[in-house]
């Protein structure tokens, strides 16, 4: 398995660190409800096909990485840099 | 305060096995520069009373023999001389974190391809470039100088280890050549 970081280029599995989903991402805001919380923490999904989730190169360039990946085939569609990501933010993040 | 004399971690070994030279380089200074969000403008005027700018990603730029070299996103070493004032950035002493390995010659690239999960080709790879990957397990910042010649920069705590490793390889390397050892 390769990942092609948006900053080192194409590198090897073993560069990488696997975080886990990207929920991570989309901390509740203050105040919210006890549901909201147990589905941040402890609620995943378990896709068969496109999924998200967060890498870290700790071995290149430290940069968390949002990957996109298949999992019944194991094609990666897409890697971003979290820190610079476009894709749509979900509401309720705390800002 | 009494005079203290710096010493290096390998105190600059060498060692050419198979045409293949390793040895402890001296580079001088490292401060690592982390441009601020919003400092790259007064970076880039501190940089250039050094005739440098921050280098893309994976690059390193060089003059007269002073080098910044790209280590991550808005961050670059500025190697070979004391930093000048830099107002967007934040600059921190590494001199005393790393060691410089030299490893230069002919079979210079099948040394290190038994090392890091590098392409080191030069259309993958060319002069100029640097790489933050491993060698074996140890991170390492290694640039190439010259077709056949890199610098390894490791953590200094690793200096020995990283020796022992690039030595082995080395032997194995002059042996799969049938050089004598």
């Amino acid at each position: 398995m390769r990942l092609t970081c948006p900053l080192c280029g194409e590198r090897d599995r073993r560069e990488f660190y696997y975080y886990g989903a990207e929920d991570y991402l989309h901390r509740p805001a203050e105040g919210a409800s006890l549901a909201e919380w147990d589905n941040y923490l402890h609620l995943r999904d378990n896709p068969a096909g496109m999924t998200k989730d967060l890498w870290y190169h700790e071995a290149g360039c430290s940069q968390w990485l949002l990957v996109t990946r298949n999992t019944v085939t194991h094609a990666i569609a897409g890697v971003e840099l979290v820190a610079e990501r476009k894709t749509e933010q979900k509401a309720g993040r705390a800002k | 305060m009494p005079e203290l004399i710096a010493k290096s971690a390998l105190d600059g070994k060498s060692l050419t096995l198979g045409g293949v030279t390793l040895a402890e380089a001296t580079v001088g200074p490292i401060h690592s520069v982390a441009v601020f969000p919003g400092g790259a403008k007064s970076t880039a005027k501190g940089l250039k009373s050094l005739g440098l700018a921050m280098p893309a990603p994976n690059s390193f730029v060089e003059k007269d023999g002073v080098r910044l070299v790209w280590t991550g996103r808005d961050q670059a070493f500025l190697v070979g001389v004391m930093p000048p004032d830099l107002d967007g950035a934040a600059i921190t002493d590494q001199s005393d974190g790393w060691t410089v390995l030299s490893l230069a010659g002919g079979a210079a690239v099948d040394v290190l391809a038994r090392l890091v999960p590098l392409d080191l080709r030069p259309a993958a790879f060319p002069v100029g470039q640097v790489r933050r990957s491993q060698v074996n397990h140890m991170n390492a910042v290694i640039l190439r100088t010259a077709e056949a010649a890199f610098e390894i920069m490791v953590f200094r705590s690793m200096a020995r280890t990283a020796w022992h490793e690039m030595e082995s390889t080395l032997q194995m390397v002059a042996a799969r050549a049938g050089k004598k050892i």
